[in-house]
């Protein structure tokens, strides 16, 4: 098994026609993800490379079978967009586009939360199950299928830790990028929820960085709901109080949001916390091994 | 995106929340003429992005011309730090306004939720000081409450949240809504902080705002044209360039220049430096792409700083290829003429490739590493103690 993604997954990509979505849409497909549909409005009834495009999410539901939703739109039209996935039918949707207001994200959220679909990101790289499935935009070179689950809000410093755990020679249930926004459609709990529950997952490996309380509010629930060994590391010792450090999400207020903090919350519960990206991945191989 | 004080009350203003009129002024002249029209006793503010004004000297009531004109030249051009240690933040401007008759001080604000992804309501009797201390003292005084995302926020459920805070009887009808108004401009203007510290209550029982602090979402300055003009002043010349340039850059304190791709990795290649014993000068993401052109702008932001003595490239190619970064790093290094050491480290997609390119490009003062933490590690030696 893996999470999210997998062998089941028939995708449709909102933007397919559009040069990023191709790119990374066709990647997906090329890695072997069941890419059945692109959306576009007015393009309807195109191809992208033999992939037929529809004028709604529904139709791509509808006519072409699509369970999962990727959102590559601009970012002033995304909130529309994962608004019309949430309607549309499909299970899940990960939305990849970085910069969309919040307060859109605020009432995209809530729809999500009371249609039961699964929103994953925005601003996020998406979820890859190696050797199944990948949604989004992650380099899937640098992971190899394994037991270890990892949910991270970054990007390269995820490929950075998948690299460093396929160098030691295991590799990933699934990686799960949550995205670097202020509100996502998933948190750190919804996701190791899912790694608690599956059983190829042996280990998770959890990234965050300074900002919000989602890590703060995972230890407490590592604590009391995971049975799994759980290895963080954390982003943003060094950065200063007040200042946006690239993500919208990644900012500390007054005292609130440090990675300390963050350190200090997770530590108490227990979960070893690497000093660097190469330190978390050489905890998690030896935990793995003893285990 | 933060509001100086003054932005945040022409805000209110337009939303019909009461605020005191007043002037800004770039100038004691300008200043004292304010005064003189506004008349006295009338408040002297520093427009600074920071809180603990008052404690650092930033605020003075003028009585008379001649303590309008002292009180101007005192505070223009003061350093003032945040009470985290933020900044030092340089005042460059003063707002002028009329002095209020204060009869009772609250706390108003409306706030993003990050964790309940809600709007958060939060009332106290206990305004005029640092909410932080009273929120740690007694938790009771600081009434908070959710915003149903599903329903209108409207004067009923402001009414109660102020009444809860123990607010006078009297001023509970216009505090609620000041309190809807409030939640109003963080809808309607993106606001994902506003904080009224004091709200007041004066002498006539008329409740107005005091001061401001409105965080705006930068995300939504689309919509916002108005505001997307005050977004493109910057304080700092060196993230000015930045900004100009299109690049995510914060300028830090330290001697070690940095740029690396990716914000997560960045952050993480900050903390691996200072780990390792040095002083980052800056935070860079040079983004997905990080073609030639954005190294070459990138490495002339991180050089306009003068402390920087040596800098990491610390680049995981994932979609970006490293043979590209590795062209661009070496056209960016004869285009900007480096003159303090470089580090670079490449891997991913085409690191094999990207490492060869440089080796025979054989650049005088570059040094190539194949590990994050052997390159902070050499940075750090580079870049010596700092001078």
């Amino acid at each position: 098994m893996s999470i999210i993604v997998g062998e089941n997954t028939k995708l449709a990509v909102s933007g397919l026609t559009g040069r990023e979505g191709s790119f990374h849409g066709l990647r997906n497909k090329a890695y072997g993800t069941d890419l059945v549909a692109g959306v576009t409005p007015g393009k309807g009834g195109q191809d992208v490379e033999g992939t037929p495009v529809f004028d709604t999410i529904k139709e791509a539901v509808t006519e072409a079978g699509a369970n999962t939703s990727m959102i590559f739109v601009p970012a002033r039209f995304a909130a529309a967009a994962i608004d019309e996935a949430i309607e549309s039918g499909v299970e899940t949707v990960i939305a990849i586009t970085e910069g969309i207001p919040v307060l859109d994200m605020l009432k995209t959220y809530w729809k999500a939360q009371e249609a039961g679909v699964r929103l994953i990101g925005p601003n996020c790289p998406g979820v890859l199950s190696p050797g199944k499935a990948n949604v989004g935009i992650i380099p899937a070179q640098f992971f190899d299928p394994g037991p270890i689950g990892v949910v991270s809000k970054s990007g390269t410093l995820t490929y950075q830790i998948g690299n460093e755990l396929k160098q030691a020679g295991t590799g990933n249930s699934s990686i799960v990028g949550i995205g670097g926004d202020p509100i996502v459609g998933s948190d750190f709990i919804d996701i190791l929820k899912l790694y608690e529950a599956d059983p190829e997952t042996e280990l998770i490996v959890m990234v965050g960085e300074i900002g919000g309380d989602a890590e703060e509010r995972a230890a407490e629930f590592i604590a009391a709901e995971v049975s799994k060994p759980v290895v963080a590391y954390i982003a943003g010792f060094t950065a200063p109080p007040g200042k946006q450090m690239g993500h919208a999400g990644a900012i500390i207020s007054g005292s609130s949001g440090t990675a300390q903090a963050k350190k200090d919350a997770l530590e108490a519960k227990g979960v070893r916390v690497g000093e660097s990206p190469t330190e978390t991945a050489a905890i998690a191989a030896e935990m793995l091994r003893s285990l | 995106m933060d509001l100086l004080e003054y932005q945040g009350k022409q805000l209110f203003a337009k939303h019909g929340i009461p605020v005191p009129s007043g002037e800004v002024a770039d100038t004691v002249e300008e200043a004292v003429a304010a005064a003189e029209r506004i008349g006295y006793p009338c408040a002297i503010k520093a427009q600074v992005l920071i809180g603990g004004r008052g404690k650092a000297g930033g605020i003075k009531i003028a009585k008379d011309v001649e303590e309008a004109r002292a009180h101007a030249d005192a505070i223009l051009g003061m350093d003032i730090v945040g009470p985290h240690g933020e900044g030092p933040f340089r005042v460059d401007q003063v707002w002028i306004e009329g002095g209020s008759d204060i009869a009772e001080e609250y706390y108003a604000s409306i706030i993003l939720d990050r964790g309940e992804k809600k709007l958060l309501a939060m009332v106290s009797a206990k305004g005029g000081m640092d909410i932080e201390a009273v929120a740690a003292e007694d938790p009771d005084a600081l009434v908070k409450r959710h915003v149903d995302p599903t329903q209108a926020f409207d004067a009923a459920a402001a009414r109660s949240i102020a009444a809860d805070a123990g607010l006078a009887e009297d001023a509970l009808d216009e505090a609620a809504e000041a309190l809807v108004r409030l939640e109003e401009v963080a809808r309607e203007e993106d606001a994902t902080l506003i904080e009224v510290n004091p709200l007041i209550v004066t002498a006539g029982r008329d409740v107005v705002a005091l001061d401001s602090k409105v965080t705006i979402d930068g995300n939504a300055l689309f919509r916002h044209q108005d505001l997307a003009e005050v977004a493109d002043t910057v304080d700092d010349p060196h993230e000015q360039m930045a900004k100009e340039k299109g690049l995510t850059y914060v300028k830090l304190d330290g001697n070690v220049g940095i740029l690396a791709n990716g914000a997560g990795l960045c952050m993480s290649t900050l903390d691996v430096v200072a780990q390792a014993g040095g002083a980052p000068a800056n935070f860079l993401d040079a983004g997905g792409g990080s073609k030639a052109e954005a190294i070459v702008n990138a490495l002339e932001v991180i050089t306009s700083d003068e402390k920087v003595d040596a800098i990491l490239f610390n680049i995981f190619g994932g979609i970006t290829r490293c043979d590209e970064i590795a062209k661009g790093i070496i056209t960016a290094s004869e285009q900007t003429q480096l003159q303090v050491p470089l580090v670079v480290r490449l891997d991913g997609t085409n690191s094999e490739e990207g490492r060869a390119i440089l080796r025979e490009a054989n650049l005088p003062n570059m040094h190539e590493e194949s590990t994050m933490l052997d390159a902070a590690r050499k940075v750090v030696e580079l870049a010596g103690s700092g001078s």
